[in-house]
């Protein structure tokens, strides 16, 4: 069996994928404006500040004022930019989404750094497993989880393109950057990884790089997965995985995520509706997180490469 | 200046409004709304510089936001009269496919409305946002805006007041409707606030008082002292002394009012009391 096989260019994190798409976005789109609340470095803000300084916002530590501003600056034109954790950007601000950006239909894009578990040591306070759950459910809000430091880059160039507001979540930890470093992002369009016959494997986040580590150790075992990254969570290219699972039967979805609210559940859907298909989900468990490495939680919590290896072997016995 | 007697007129039909509105649907709010009539009337009708047609991004004129969504009878009724949208769809209010949503919002496309508002204490911040782009467009007109005084107990008022002064924000001028009510009784009962204008000036605003939050003639000049006070490096703030319910005896000085509709006989002794000026809708 012959495997499409996938080079990881050097871990980098996703989050520097974001600054290095705004730092362009600065120059090439001057209606592009920039808010952060006390986490520059973190969310590697610092060379649009530089570069920008008028078109920069520090609101401090005050992000419900931050989502409020930025919904202002639409009016006259503007396409805001806010950057906080994950937690801040989404929980801590749900209502001022929903009324000032959702309902109000606001070209703000909210960019979230921090996400899932593997932040790693600061723990379940700052471990947002929920935040896909609460954007997905917003109407009119685009959901997107890229899964490299190139696709996050692209992301955050696209979306000040697209008329709408939009939720940008990505990570901290340094993870594989396989994906081409010149690549056209497309939002709602699924970038199908690897081809094969036995199971469809649908990840979103730097669980696609797992993903097709996993098509390898399934590979030696005579299993032929078939690897989608969903960059976007919504609007889901739910075409791509109805025509994939035509073919596999059965699919493993895997996110770093509460089961409840994410990637997966957003699968399930689509296939009771069009194609009821056996899965399996690779996600937390109605759960807080907790300390720990990026890896150590990873495994702890079931969300790498072996766990994908597993859930493939056990949905492919319930066809 | 706008003509003092049509100013008037437009108050007293625009209370005549509000009652109809609310009475039709059995729901609503009329006390806010009664109490800021003169001050909507002469901020439409005199204060801001206003383009014919409505364009969201309201380049080269005055902006205002309205925070406090609940008093949405008065908006409605004042972005009617002063052309927004034709004055017969205020029939419409709070009915099944309406563009007049309970709360004003621009979801549903209504000119004049360029943010959502309802849950409490976002208009502030949406406001010096607003601000802001127009710093940046070289705009140098001014944004208004509306809060109720209840409102200042949500704590992202803070978090915008405290901003606004760091940032400078002196294109905005913020009025705050001090009628001492909140659903469940006066804003001294339900929570003390103290002194709202020691506490805009520990964050850095100008204050100016209009203790005849319902005199037009009070209003016009308090205003015209706030524009005064704009692009200094401040941002303005307008305590606007008002009488919740203004203009109907039974409604006035009480939060009974807030959000309850009058029945039919309240309505007749309230249309009464407020005699038809520019013609019902």
């Amino acid at each position: 069996m012959t495997m499409k096989t996938y080079t990881n260019t050097g871990d980098k994190d996703t989050r520097s994928g974001f600054g290095a798409g705004l730092t362009q976005l600065g120059q090439s789109n001057k209606n592009v404006v920039a808010l952060c609340a006390d986490l520059i470095g973190s969310l590697k803000m610092g060379d649009f500040k530089k570069n920008h300084p008028d078109r920069f916002y520090q609101v401090g530590i005050a992000e419900a004022n931050m989502i409020g501003l930025a919904a202002g600056m639409t009016i006259g034109g503007k396409i805001p930019f806010t950057g906080t954790f994950a937690n801040f950007s989404t929980g801590r601000v749900y209502d001022q989404i929903r009324q000032s950006v959702a309902y109000s239909g606001k070209n703000v894009k909210i960019c979230a750094s921090h996400a899932g578990l593997t932040l790693g040591e600061d723990g379940a306070t700052h471990q947002i497993l929920e935040d896909i759950g609460l954007m997905k459910m917003l109407p009119g809000m685009t959901v997107i989880n890229p899964c490299d430091y190139n696709q996050t880059k692209a992301a955050t160039i696209a979306i000040a393109d697209h008329q709408g507001p939009v939720y940008l979540r990505f990570g901290r930890p340094k993870v594989a950057n396989f994906t081409p470093e010149t690549q056209k992002f497309e939002i709602g369009k699924a970038l199908h990884l690897m081809s094969g016959t036995d199971v469809t494997i649908v990840a979103t986040g730097h669980l696609a790089w797992e993903a097709l580590e996993a098509a390898k150790s399934l590979s030696e075992k005579g299993i032929s997965s078939e690897i989608i990254n969903i960059h976007t969570i919504k609007p889901l290219d739910t075409k791509a995985i109805i025509d994939s699972v035509s073919k596999t039967k059965c699919i493993v979805t895997a996110e770093e995520h509460n089961h409840l609210g994410g990637l997966g559940e957003s699968v399930a859907r689509v296939l009771s509706q069009h194609l009821p298909t056996p899965q399996e989900f690779i996600a937390t468990n109605d759960t807080f997180g907790e300390s720990g490495t990026p890896a150590q939680l990873m495994d702890k919590y079931g969300l790498n490469a072996s766990a994908i290896v597993n859930a493939c072997e056990k949905v492919i016995k319930r066809k | 200046m706008a003509n003092t007697q049509h100013l008037t007129n437009l108050t007293t039909q625009v209370r005549r409004d509000i009652l109809r509105m609310v009475h039709k649907v059995n729901s609503g709010h009329p006390g806010g709304s009664l109490g800021c009539a003169e001050f909507f009337v002469t901020l439409y009708s005199d204060i801001m510089s206003r383009k014919e047609v409505f364009n969201m991004d309201g380049l080269g004129e005055d902006l205002f936001f309205l925070s406090n969504g609940h008093i949405s009878p008065v908006y409605y009724s004042v972005l009617a009269r002063t052309g927004y949208f034709p004055v017969d769809e205020l029939n419409t209010f709070r009915l099944l496919n309406s563009r007049l949503q309970g709360h004003p919002t621009t979801h549903e496309a209504l000119p004049g409305v360029r943010i959502a508002s309802g849950s409490l204490g976002q208009g502030m911040s949406v406001a010096l946002g607003a601000a802001q782009a127009k710093k940046l467009n070289n705009c140098k007109h001014l944004v208004y805006s509306l809060h109720g005084d209840g409102e200042l107990q949500e704590g992202q008022n803070w978090e915008a007041i405290m901003y606004a002064s760091g940032n400078k924000v002196d294109n905005i001028i913020a009025t705050i409707d001090l009628n001492g009510q909140q659903i469940d009784g006066s804003t001294d009962d339900v929570l003390p606030m103290g002194s709202i204008r020691s506490k805009f000036e520990a964050f850095g605003w100008v204050v100016i008082d209009i203790e005849e939050g319902n005199s037009i003639a009070a209003i016009q000049k308090g205003m015209a002292k706030a524009k005064a006070e704009t692009g200094k490096g401040k941002p303005v703030c307008v305590l606007l002394k008002t009488v919740m319910g203004n203009g109907v005896d039974f409604m006035m000085h009480t939060h009974a009012w807030h959000g309850k509709a009058p029945n039919d006989e309240q309505l007749a002794i309230g249309l009464a009391q407020n005699a038809e000026t520019l013609g019902d809708y």
